[in-house]
């Protein structure tokens, strides 16, 4: 028997997802060698380049999300955890505690110290700045001004003599009774005069990220070391607050909603998803389509399937039974970037892209010498 | 250049950083930590020769021509999963599927199986070639769309 190529239609069906009220269909893609009969679903980069593209919805330099369409989630889903876990950040490694005599302790301090995210020169943070070899037990560390950012912190609370006296606001009474991150200090060694001055200071991303509280008497006094590092080893390193994706939904009025069922329909959803059109001559003189005798009246319509979360209320209703479907693009991914402020949102996606390459790339080579 | 000076500050190195006995005034607070030699043209410190690579993918006993198994060494389900859908989307492949055999132990288990006629060896380059042309293609329809977006952002604005 030949083999009937599939039609357009088919081709969509078989990227939904299907969404009922109690279960999932269709989970998984299909678009592997063998498993429709006579049709090739070989790797192609030519049929990949034709059906992939992306679509922005949101580029600012803290928070990004975009639409990668015709990928398959293993390789969304790398893109995201390459994301999380291997994009490096610079972040504060080592704290040397000179003086605390807050009540934090000095570990809670150090703790709290590293997980300020800090921002500076994009070009020195990503090209200038190298990787810092951990010592071994017993070596000295390799510090260079490639690979060590020295920043610190010194602060002291005291009286403030010109407070008025039934004052009881402690950041009035005293002086530096709060520490902020921006009270942090960097200190610039050799080249790093050259990448980092001016506007490309490293400082914290958030200038009022609250250390720590002291009182009269109360001192901190501690110079830090930073290091690149990735987020597998240690959250703090990761460039990104969240980076997320979800699928895209899909709803489909299979038969006309109208009237006051319409209204109800569109408070199912979240607003914006379902907008209401009045009912065309056109279509209430078009026979078998539903509308007839309604003209005037309004009808469901679906406006912005994007903003939907799915919440299948809409199923749970009698009215609306059969007459609409839900469901998700499973080859729709739409990313949620949120960086912590040392990479631009959209670098961070690009710069992990550049990962994955280059993870294979050496691998293909190490696969050469394993059989060399 | 940047370099550590052999000399002046090595005692004060030696001591354990996480407990400091005496109470420095700021001069020498200013002295400690990273030191730069400013006169020293210390090329030879930087950028230090990279390791040799050591060999991060073995393949497992029993593995035949079309029928392997391959341990990757840190490498986790990021690429291997990746890898599987490729390495499956080559109609020359008859199964493909990958394993983390115990959470504690950073090595990720690829198994091949082809059919006649080629590799599992081959399979799994093509798989690796596969991804890097695809990232290619992906990084070049990202930047345009960005580009693009801001563009229009810009001349709303």
């Amino acid at each position: 028997m030949p083999h009937k190529p599939p039609t357009q239609e088919e081709l969509e069906k078989r990227k939904i997802v299907g969404i009922n009220l109690e279960t999932v269909t269709d989970v998984s893609s299909s678009d592997f060698p063998g498993h429709y009969p006579g049709e090739d679903h070989a790797w192609d980069i030519e049929r990949f380049k034709q059906g992939f593209s992306v679509e922005f919805h949101q580029n600012d330099p803290h928070e990004a999300s975009f639409s990668l369409i015709g990928i398959h989630a293993s390789i969304a889903n790398a893109f995201r955890r390459i994301m999380i876990a291997d994009v490096p950040t610079l972040a504060i490694e080592t704290v040397f505690i000179n003086i605390n005599t807050s009540v934090i302790q000095d570990e809670v301090l150090a703790h709290r110290l590293g997980l300020i995210p800090f921002t500076g020169g994009r070009e020195g943070l990503t090209e200038f700045i190298k990787w810092f070899k951990k010592p071994a037990e017993g070596e000295e560390p390799n510090l260079k001004d490639f690979n060590t950012v020295e920043l610190a912190l010194n602060v002291k609370c005291e009286h403030n003599e010109n407070a008025d006296p039934n004052e009881t606001d402690p950041t009035k009474l005293y002086h530096h009774a709060h520490v902020y991150a921006k009270d942090i200090v960097f200190r610039p060694i050799g080249r790093q005069v050259d990448h980092f001055s001016g506007e490309n200071t490293i400082r914290p991303v958030n200038p009022d990220i609250l250390i720590a509280k002291l009182r009269p008497g109360q001192e901190i006094n501690l110079t830090m070391h930073m290091h690149k590092g990735v987020g597998s080893d240690h959250a703090k390193f990761s460039p990104v607050a969240t980076a997320s994706y979800r699928l895209m939904p899909t709803i489909t009025i299979t038969e006309p909603i109208l009237g006051r069922d319409a209204e109800k329909f569109q408070k199912c959803f979240p607003k914006g998803v379902i907008g209401l059109e009045k009912v065309t001559a056109k279509e209430a003189a078009q026979k078998g389509s539903g509308y007839e005798g309604h003209e005037g009246e309004l009808k469901a319509v679906v406006v912005d399937p994007k903003s939907d979360t799915v919440s299948r209320e809409a199923l749970r209703h009698e009215e609306f039974k059969d007459k609409v479907k839900l469901g998700r693009r499973r080859d729709h991914f739409i990313f949620l970037v949120e960086s912590t402020g040392q990479w631009k949102s959209d670098a961070i996606f690009v710069e992990s892209v550049a990962h994955l390459k280059m993870k294979a790339k050496s691998l293909e080579k190490q696969l050469v010498n394993m059989v060399r | 250049m940047a370099a550590r000076p052999d000399s002046e500050d090595i005692a004060m190195d030696d001591a354990p950083t996480s407990h400091q006995p005496e109470v420095k005034d700021d001069a020498m607070v200013d002295d400690e930590g990273l030191d730069v030699d400013e006169n020293e043209n210390g090329n030879e410190y930087d950028e230090e020769e990279e390791e040799e690579e050591v060999q991060r993918i073995k393949l497992l006993p029993g593995s035949t021509e079309t029928a392997a198994s391959f341990e990757f060494t840190n490498e986790g389900h990021t690429l291997g999963n990746a890898l599987r859908y490729f390495i499956m989307r080559n109609p020359d492949v008859e199964f493909c599927g990958h394993a983390i055999p115990h959470p504690s132990e950073p090595k990720m288990n690829v198994r091949i199986q082809t059919f006649e006629g080629t590799t599992a060896i081959e399979a799994l380059e093509k798989g690796l070639r596969d991804i890097q042309e695809l990232c290619d293609v992906v990084t070049d329809k990202f930047v345009a769309a960005a580009t693009d977006f801001d563009k229009k952002k810009a001349a709303t604005a």
